[in-house]
């Protein structure tokens, strides 16, 4: 089931370009990762698809409501977790909350029962009757997020919700979306931290200068641009003076020292690990330990912007 | 029953957060005071009730315009604003109860002056019933000239200092303190385009009998800039706020 759905989407200011001709489809229930550098073109898109701009051309489709046509609809089953948290300086939390559920029509005690809930899920149970303005960054990304959660949507819209935030807090944020995601929640998160994209996206977008470069599955991407295999080794001796002869008879693609005891092989056929560890003990090598690398999505991405750096040239 | 619940609840909060803003008391209520006891110290043989509906409508066109340079304009530049376009209200629904709050303020403020007045003088003769329509009238009108400069701007001190643009000249144009037929002649035209006029009219009619247009005419013309300005400030929301 497609829970959201955006088709060649593009947004000029001016003639500037911010978003350009982006189409993705995310599937119920899914967490769905879209990363790039600052000034990409994330909050632009997030904001055509909640209905804080008009797109200057394309479709979105959210549970297959035509949000250029239905946008109020569309809204009511929409959380949205802006970049800036930007609830009500002047009201304390337990009355922010409660005041963001009445904008969806919940009613006084259902809104006051939700809110005690969420304060007590974000551990912002102290902070209930203390006014927003006092609360500390932390706190107003919390209580940001628990307000987009107040009417329970099904699909949430987070933009760089652990942005500027502290281990802890971002951690329990992560939390927080993992727990979503498992009651089901259809979850658009833009982030510029690709580790945690990695952690918590089953599909992931990048996004540059208003084009999407890569899309897909956070396995498929590292497939697509990694097909090598590569495997580090660590050693109870120096294998310097080998290394040479290592390459030559195991015919890798290459070899790069990480320090006089540990060197990663790099192949694009399979490593027989056993021949390697065999050679290194003939040679009175023991081999403390032999693992496969797996590369990190943000390897993808230095290869994505590097090739399309080439590209360019 | 859903809309209900979000509109009662953002004029609950606006009352709640703002009525007692600084911008607020100072324009709304403080400046129109002041300008009262300015005018019995000038002249202290002025009659109260010749003031009063002057000052009424002072209150009011202050009032609303202030409040609405807050609650909305304020809450735009701290984005909180997008919480309400992001609900599954209509940007009418939206509207209405951002002026509700606003013409609610313009009203309760509209009497402070009669509060005041009334310590000093009888007010047995006004009638009551012209003069609480017209305030509800001038409210709404002055409400909606409050919106119409909220929707061009983005800062709180730009909606204060664009108001004062038109509420100063407004003030002198509508009859107030310079009965209409003492301004030059090329004036009088510009008079008769501005809502306050006949709601001052109205007023006067109310308090002192002294009314120069039909009460009728007055009405008619107070519903015709109401539907005009919500035409206008409907249409400039639609260009200005979703970007
Ligand atoms: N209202 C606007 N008017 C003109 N240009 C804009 C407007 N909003 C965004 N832009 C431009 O569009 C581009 C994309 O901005 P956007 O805010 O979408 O980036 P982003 O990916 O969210 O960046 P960040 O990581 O910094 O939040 C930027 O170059 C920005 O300057
Ligand atoms: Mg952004």
């Amino acid at each position: 089931m497609v829970a959201i759905e955006v088709k060649n989407l593009k947004k000029n200011y001016g003639d500037f370009t911010a978003v350009n001709d982006i189409s993705f489809k995310i599937n119920k229930g899914e967490i769905f990762g879209f990363l790039g550098p600052n000034g990409a073109g994330k909050t632009s898109t997030i904001n055509m698809m909640i209905g804080l701009s008009k797109p200057t051309s394309g479709e979105i489709f959210i549970d297959s409501i035509d949000v250029n046509k239905k946008l109020k609809h569309a809204q009511s089953i929409m959380g949205i977790v802006p970049d800036e948290s930007n609830l009500y300086n002047e009201m304390n939390g337990f009355d922010n909350l409660c005041f963001c559920g009445a904008l969806y029509g919940m009613s006084k005690k259902d809104r006051e029962t939700r809110a005690n809930h969420l304060l007590e899920v974000f551990k912002l149970k102290e902070a209930r009757s203390k006014l927003f303005k006092s609360y500390s960054k932390g706190m107003k990304r919390k209580l940001t997020i628990a307000a987009a959660l107040m009417h329970s949507p099904s699909i949430l819209f987070l933009d760089e919700p652990t942005t500027g935030i502290d281990v802890e807090s971002s951690r329990q944020i992560r939390d927080m979306i993992i727990s979503l995601k498992d009651k089901g929640t259809t979850i658009f998160l833009t982030t510029h931290y690709i580790e945690e994209a990695e952690r918590l996206c089953d599909c992931v977008a990048f996004i540059s200068n208003g084009k999407i470069v890569a899309l897909g599955t956070v396995d498929e991407l590292m497939e697509d641009v990694f097909n090598d295999n590569s495997i580090i080794f660590e050693t109870d001796k120096n294998i310097k003076t080998y290394l040479n002869i290592i390459q030559n008879e195991f015919n890798t693609n290459k070899i790069k020292i990480i320090n006089e005891n540990s060197f990663v092989m790099i192949s694009n056929q399979p490593i027989l690990l056993i021949e390697v560890i065999k050679f290194l003990n003939d040679k009175k090598i023991n081999v403390l330990e032999a693992k496969k690398i797996r590369p990190s999505l943000e390897d993808v991405f230095v290869k994505l912007t590097n090739d399309r750096q080439g590209d360019m040239k | 029953m859903k809309t209900w619940i979000a509109f009662w609840n953002i004029i609950n909060k606006d009352i709640k957060n703002y009525y007692l803003k600084p911008p607020n008391i100072s324009w709304g209520i403080i400046f129109p005071l002041s300008w009262t006891l300015m005018q019995i110290i000038k002249s202290p043989d002025t009659d109260i009730i010749k003031l009063l509906p002057g000052l009424i409508s002072m209150s009011v066109l202050f009032g609303t315009t202030s409040m609405l340079a807050v609650t909305i304009t304020f809450e735009r530049s701290g984005k909180s604003f997008d919480r309400l376009l992001l609900a599954p209200i209509s940007l009418g629904v939206l509207v209405l109860s951002k002026i509700t709050g606003t013409i609610l303020f313009g009203i309760f403020n509209a009497f402070v002056p009669v509060i005041f007045a009334s310590f000093f003088i009888n007010l047995g003769l006004i009638n009551w019933g012209a003069l609480f329509f017209a305030v509800i009238m001038i409210a709404i009108t002055s409400s909606l000239m409050g919106l119409l400069v909220a929707v061009s701007v983005e800062q709180v001190f730009e909606a204060q200092t664009l108001s004062n643009f038109f509420r100063f000249p407004m003030l002198f144009l509508c009859g107030l303190f310079i009965p209409i037929s003492n301004l030059p002649k090329f004036i009088r035209p510009i008079s008769y385009f501005l809502p306050l006029t006949y709601g001052t009219d109205i007023l006067n009619g109310a308090i002192t009998k002294m009314n120069i247009i039909s009460p009728t005419l007055s009405f008619i013309m107070l519903f015709v800039f109401t539907i005009l300005l919500f035409v206008v400030c409907n249409y400039q929301i639609k260009k200005n706020w979703i970007l």
